[in-house]
């Protein structure tokens, strides 16, 4: 009972806090929004006994990535009466299509409610290891069954790094004050960069 | 299935990607001076990676036996093909590129790398045998695609390139997870036989909005109306180099892995996409050329092209047989060879002070500036065009005997008529640079290696292709077979 | 024989594809010497296979040349087909297209295109030979479209004269009507006889005679029906009454081809068809009396047009026109023998004629107008000699009782007792016809003598000769041309037509004509000869011999023995008929030069409707051109611009335009409106397939 209640709440929460984000006009309250909708998901995760995926949303999706939107918005000019125009001009039709979509979806499901289909083959999918927690099956999972995509999906992750230093990183020849040099920076020492005074009192120091 | 018999599956996905783990550090310690070594190394690491991926084309392993990783990835000859295919577009891609950046300053190590990347990306997808293996494929492809579009990050054309990519792509991703999560809850698997067997021949509208959805991304992928709008603009604007590679290798990838997906995993339910795929195929012949028709911009025009050729694709996958998907693949080796072809000539059009000669004004009278692309292109438009005796007619020739072969005989006159308008504006560019007045804009050619790509290319679709079209219709044949045995 | 015979038509060809392909890389020199040597060794290979067949008892020879045509129950071949009737044809071609290549050389001498001149004459000639040489009836057809093509080509030689374009449309189109009938014809009697080979066509002939078939909805005899539309080809071919407008018009082409293709050899192709045909056309008893009328009346028509003209090409032309009625009356009445004797005459004195006007045409800088010229005896003495010879030839000089004469004595003579011989009406009719005919044959040919080379000079009236008596003699052969003055009715008044120059040197303008150079008067010369000798020479071959023939042709025995058993007037009367025809002319044009004026304001509307050639054009204008016109533009601005345009390309390109747009529009650059085209995409599909 408990959990239908709570399903339910986290399931219109998540919808509502979902149509917010894109309805609202201001991008930061718009983050706010996608955040709030993590949280609700998060509590699906809980819910359904996926505790590891609700931490993760927790922790990558609200404090990582919403966190880094807001930073982005806020750092953006965004021309707002702009962004409007072209929203208003197209969000009739935009409506109509969601609505549209969202009735041949529930058509489709109701379809499926109606019976006919065996859900789930058997054997194909994993069998939940008895005595162990949700992170070792996945953790097993990944590095036995699912070796290729988790190790394809790091390649992706690096795709993704190179393109963040391919389309920001700047060298600029002329200033080498802004320029790294890992190794003298690995090799510094304390004593390098620090000086021990003991100046007197009512002395000044000079640097 | 044990894990050494999977590595040696997938030995060419494990080259490239130690290669270009390999390249990347020496990008790092190297710096962008020894981008041509780099450059070199990456065409060497992919011809290793076709060399690699030939054993498996004569159809050598098929069935279980080809399959790696308890039956996500697939090495069959199907897959083969197409991998040889894309290796050898990307191969091109690398080594045109160096010439093009150097003259803006901006070669850096770090282009071919990112070939590599999508070509794994690619590689992936093609040997994709579950829905997962796919997304991973489409999405290392993809993510690698929207860096390279906009690798020109200082000029706002290529910038604006990779962001309208970017969130297209986006969309298109959300779409197809969309379809993927509707297809396993209905399914309960991701693996494309298993979705074959849970739906047998029966079609539940569930797993069929599945079905549409993941179609509808792949066709994002293909650029096949209605989800090409982005195709003439990242191709105008990304570098010529990268719009080159975004035409001929993810094309191959994309088309192939849909290919599988609906022959594959929906294989019982041919007539629910069949027309769908027939709608898709008309309206990009359509679009394409009428589209086409009123550009100005050659790389734009080219974009338009390439629309109108994948609808000739989709005709050879509306067949939904054997021969059809054959003829699909020797209309993407012609397809591949006459883009690659289109677009070094274009590469190779420059003026003195190495500024690129993109506009159909600019080649006006080439004819009488440099006759050996002029002469060039104008068999790569007839070619494009299909006016026999070129090989560009073969291809439509095969694919649309395929879908008279397959009953689709409306299919295949409304396609020729089609085409008819399509011909309109190759021959256009013809008539523009034998017959107009010489623009005034000097043409200084460049580049060994885009020579010898051209004429490559030129060669094979000249008659003297024909010579080879017994031996690649025996190719297709096997591969094409592949799909079927398994299915 | 055979190789000969493969030379004969063959050589022709291969000139034409050297001189028209070298054209102007061959050069002038290089391209009149190989057609004109080319024809010359065709020339001399036909005289041996004549002189043969002269011998007698000639076998038809055929020679094989390509397997053709293998279609169902149709089967031919090329096969080139020589015997007698084929022979007679093979030295009047090659003879008279030798001459004129030769002549030509004077003639053209200024013209810049003349390979292509040349090349045509060779192309002509090859189309001729195949025509005669046919053994089957596509293979005839074939020459016979060859040759108009030909004549097309030269009659428009001077492309750049609009006069010379319309006349050679004009011949080409008025030829299709002859030969959509000849078409007619030869499907019918594939139809019938379920053969194209003419010999077998003519075994089966008799069998047929009498038995009916359905046309146009009604039961008529086969055998008349197919030959009179064949003939209604020879009409066209030939410019028999009706189908004759071209010929005139035709003379807007160079002199010599008026001499070998509108004289000597192609208007004779419908005589040469209906000999060849005549044991079919011996069945059609209705179609022959139709020949004899249409012969007889373009006979008599076409002389007294030939009275009126000013142009004395057009004068030869009309003559040329009555004498194929002579022809084609013959052939109606059974003289095939006669036929072919005055189409053998005929064509030398013809072109003789034709060569001897171009001579003078030459000689006078280009004009053409009669009225224009006089006194020419003296200046050019030897071009007279030939046309005096022309002339007695065509008007039938001879004594009868010692059965000498030139040589259009002996054949229209000829025809002319056939006519009677035959004893019916039709017969009788021609006979008439042709009497008066030749009255005024010999009427205008005086005329055209006297008018051209007696009297005083008129040149002065000439805007011709003025231009050349002013400037120096350098326009060229393009400038040829008969742009006919202003039609003069009274003839009495045209030596005052306007003569600007001051006092001229009494009507000469003070110009000298000059005699033609020597490739001119050579061809001349042998002609005369011919015009003087065929006649007496192979009268008896032609005309009395049935084994000269060897069933070449229909060989009606009675008929020779009716010819030769009639009265005694019947013989006098075309010597009767010459001598008043040219007393009148020389009482109208030499003692009394105003008479013809007075006969003309007499009579003017008979001379009104006579000089404009009966009003066939204006009549052919009212009836058939206009209409077509305007059926035509009917077509062409409401079924074919409104319609078919319209809707078709224009409107499938108008659409693509569109489209084109469209496309580019929804192009916008905008992401959401992108987004949106994927997401209605998406949408259509998801409906499609819960429908």
């Amino acid at each position: 009972m408990i959990q239908t209640f709570a399903f339910y709440l986290f399931a219109v929460l998540l919808i509502a806090s979902a149509v917010l984000v894109i309805t609202s006009r201001n991008p930061v309250h718009a983050v706010l929004w996608l955040i709030v909708a993590f949280f609700n998901g998060a509590g699906l995760m809980v819910l359904v006994g996926a505790e590891f995926i609700a931490a993760l949303l927790v922790i990558v999706y609200v404090g990582a990535v919403a966190v880094l939107f807001l930073f982005v918005v806020m750092m953006l000019d965004i021309d707002f009466a702009e962004l409007r125009a072209g929203f208003i001009r197209h969000f009739p039709l935009g409506v109509l299509i969601a609505l549209v979509l969202l009735a041949e979806i529930v058509l489709g499901v109701g379809a499926y409610r109606a019976g006919a289909l065996e859900l789930g083959a058997a054997g194909v999918a994993a069998e939940p290891i008895a005595g162990r927690s949700n992170i070792d099956n996945i953790g097993a999972l990944l590095y036995t069954r699912y070796l290729f995509l988790f190790e394809s999906a790091g390649l992706i992750l690096l795709v993704a790094m190179i393109g963040a230093i391919v389309l920001t990183h700047r060298e600029r020849p002329g200033s080498h004050k802004t320029h790294q040099n890992i190794d003298r920076q690995v090799r510094r020492r304390p004593q390098d960069a620090t000086v021990m005074t003991r100046p007197d009192v009512g002395q000044g120091v000079e640097l | 299935m044990n894990l050494t018999a999977s590595l040696s599956l997938i030995a060419p996905e494990l080259v490239l990607s130690a290669s270009s783990l390999i390249l990347l550090l020496m990008a790092a310690w190297m710096g962008d001076r020894h981008t041509q070594t780099i450059s070199w190394l990456a065409a060497l690491a992919l011809a290793a990676a076709t060399i690699l991926a030939v054993p498996a084309l004569s159809g050598g392993a098929s069935g279980l036996s080809s399959e790696a990783f308890g039956g996500q990835f697939r090495a069959d000859a199907y897959a083969a093909f197409a991998k040889i295919l894309i290796y050898i577009a990307a191969i091109a891609s690398i080594l045109v590129a160096p010439a093009f950046f150097e003259r803006l300053r901006a070669m850096r190590a770090e282009y071919p790398v990112l070939i590599v990347l999508a070509t794994i990306g690619m590689s992936i997808m093609v040997s994709a045998n579950d829905l997962m293996t796919l997304y991973i494929g489409l999405e290392l492809n993809s993510l690698a695609s929207y860096v390279l579009a906009a690798f020109l990050r200082n000029e706002t054309r290529s910038a604006e390139a990779g962001l309208k990519y970017f969130v297209l792509g986006a969309l298109a991703s959300g779409i197809l997870l969309f379809g993927m999560s509707l297809l396993y809850g209905f399914t309960g698997t991701t693996n494309f036989a298993g979705i074959e067997s849970a739906l047998g021949g029966g079609a539940q509208t569930g797993a069929l909005f599945g079905l549409i959805f993941v179609l509808a991304g792949l066709a994002f992928k293909i650029s096949a109306v209605p989800f090409h709008m982005w195709t003439p603009d990242v191709y105008e604007g990304a570098p010529t180099p990268v719009t080159l590679f975004f035409a001929s290798a993810p094309k191959v990838a994309a088309v192939t892995l849909t290919a599988r997906v609906a022959l594959e995993a929906f294989g019982g339910q041919v007539e629910a996409w069949r027309q769908i795929v027939v709608f898709a195929a008309l309206a990009s012949i359509v679009v394409g050329a009428l589209g086409a028709i009123g550009q100005t911009n050659l790389k734009r025009l080219l974009a338009y092209s390439s629309i109108n050729n994948v609808g000739f694709l989709l005709i050879g996958l509306a067949a939904a047989s054997l021969a059809g998907v054959a003829a699909m693949l020797a209309y993407l080796v012609v397809y591949v060879a006459m883009t690659l072809g289109s677009f070094v000539a274009l590469l190779l059009l420059q003026d003195r002070t190495g500024e690129p000669l993109e506009t159909l004004g600019d080649i006006a009278g080439l004819s009488s500036r440099s006759p050996g692309v002029a002469w060039s292109l104008l068999v790569l438009m007839f070619s494009l065009a299909g006016i026999p005796p070129l090989m560009g007619f073969w291809a439509k020739f095969v694919v649309f005997r395929a879908a008279v072969e397959a009953d689709l005989l409306l299919l295949a006159v409304i396609g020729i008529a089609a085409s008819v308008i399509g011909a309109f504006y190759y021959i256009k560019v013809v008539k523009v640079m034998f017959f107009d007045e010489p623009a005034d804009r000097e043409v200084a050619a460049a580049g060994g290696v885009n020579w010898a790509i051209l004429i490559a290319a030129v060669l094979f679709i000249s008659p003297l292709g024909y010579l080879l079209t017994g031996w690649l219709g025996t190719l297709a044949n096997t591969a094409a077979s592949a799909l079927f045995i398994a299915a | 024989m055979n190789a000969n015979i493969l030379l004969i038509v063959f050589l022709p060809l291969l000139a034409a594809i050297i001189a028209g392909l070298g054209n102007r890389a061959l050069g002038n020199v290089a391209a009149k010497v190989v057609t004109t040597g080319a024809l010359f060794v065709s020339c001399a290979l036909s005289w041996p296979i004549f002189l043969q067949a002269l011998g007698g008892g000639m076998e038809p020879t055929v020679v094989p040349v390509l397997h053709w045509v293998t279609s169902g129950d149709m089967r031919f071949d090329w096969a080139l087909r020589v015997d007698t009737l084929t022979a007679v044809m093979l030295v009047v071609i090659t003879s008279v297209s030798a001459l004129v290549h030769l002549y030509s050389w004077g003639y053209m001498d200024e013209d810049p295109d003349q390979p292509r001149f040349f090349a045509y004459l060779s192309l002509f000639t090859f189309a001729m030979l195949m025509l005669v040489t046919a053994d089957n009836l596509v293979q005839m057809f074939f020459g016979w479209e060859g040759v108009g093509l030909a004549s097309y080509l030269l009659i428009g030689f001077w492309f750049r004269k609009p006069s010379a374009n319309a006349a050679a449309i004009k011949a080409f189109v008025v030829n299709r009507v002859g030969d959509l009938g000849f078409m007619l014809g030869i499907f019918g009697t594939f139809l019938v006889f379920g053969t194209v080979s003419i010999p077998e066509i003519l075994a089966a002939a008799p069998g047929m005679a009498g038995s009916t078939i359905g046309f146009l909805g009604y039961r008529v005899d086969t055998m008349d029906v197919l030959c009179i539309l064949l003939f209604i080809g020879a009409m066209g071919k030939s410019a028999q009454l009706g189908l004759h407008t071209w010929l005139p018009d035709a003379m807007e082409g160079p002199t010599p081809v008026s001499a070998l293709i509108h004289a000597a050899t192609m208007v004779t192709a419908g005589v040469f068809m209906v000999c060849r045909l005549s044991p079919m056309f011996e069945t059609a008893p209705v179609a022959l009396a139709f020949v004899t009328f249409i012969g007889a009346a373009t006979c008599l028509f076409a002389a007294t047009i030939g009275t009126t003209q000013w142009d004395i090409k057009r004068v030869i032309a009309y003559s040329t026109c009555s004498q194929l009625g002579y022809m084609f009356f013959a052939a109606g009445v059974g003289a095939y023998g006669a036929a072919m004797f005055h189409l053998f005459t005929h064509a030398f004195f013809k072109a003789l004629l034709f060569l001897g006007a171009g001579s003078v045409i030459h000689a006078m800088h280009h004009e053409q107008d009669m009225r224009f010229y006089g006194a020419l005896r003296k200046h050019i003495p030897l071009t007279f000699a030939a046309m005096l010879m022309g002339t007695l030839a065509i008007t039938g000089v001879g004594i009868y009782w010692l059965h000498a004469g030139f040589a259009g004595f002996h054949s229209k003579d000829a025809i002319l007792e056939a006519a009677f011989g035959r004893g019916n009406e039709m017969g009788q009719f021609a006979f008439w016809m042709g009497a008066f005919a030749a009255l005024l044959t010999s009427f205008y040919s005086w005329r055209l003598m006297f008018l051209t080379f007696w009297g005083k000079p008129r040149w002065a009236g000439s805007e011709h000769i003025q231009h050349a008596a002013h400037a120096d003699h350098t326009a060229h052969a393009g400038h040829a041309d008969g742009d006919n003055p202003p039609a003069q009715e009274n003839a009495g008044s045209d030596v005052h037509h306007s003569a600007p120059h001051p006092a001229a040197h009494e009507g000469t303008a003070g110009y000298h004509p000059h005699e033609s150079p020597l490739s001119m008067l050579i061809p001349l010369g042998v002609l005369s000869l011919g015009a003087i000798f065929a006649g007496w020479l192979f009268s008896h071959a032609f005309l009395d011999s049935a084994a000269f023939w060897n069933g070449s042709i229909f060989y009606n025995e009675g008929l020779i023995h009716a010819m030769h058993g009639v009265p005694l007037w019947v013989k006098l009367t075309a010597t009767v008929v010459m001598l008043l025809g040219l007393f009148g002319a020389w009482l109208a044009y030499i003692r009394n030069p105003s008479l013809p004026g007075q006969f003309v304001d007499q009579f003017r509307l008979v001379h009104r409707f006579v000089f404009n050639k009966w009003y066939f054009d204006e009549l052919y204008d009212f009836l058939f051109v206009r209409p077509a016109c305007w059926l035509g533009r009917m077509f062409w601005k409401l079924g074919d611009e409104g319609i078919i345009d319209r809707f078709g390309p224009n409107g499938v390109a108008a659409l693509v335009a569109q489209g084109s747009g469209a496309a580019r529009r929804f192009q916008s650059g905008y992401l959401y409106s992108y987004a949106l085209v994927m997401l209605l995409g998406l949408l259509a599909a998801l409906t499609w397939v819960m429908m």
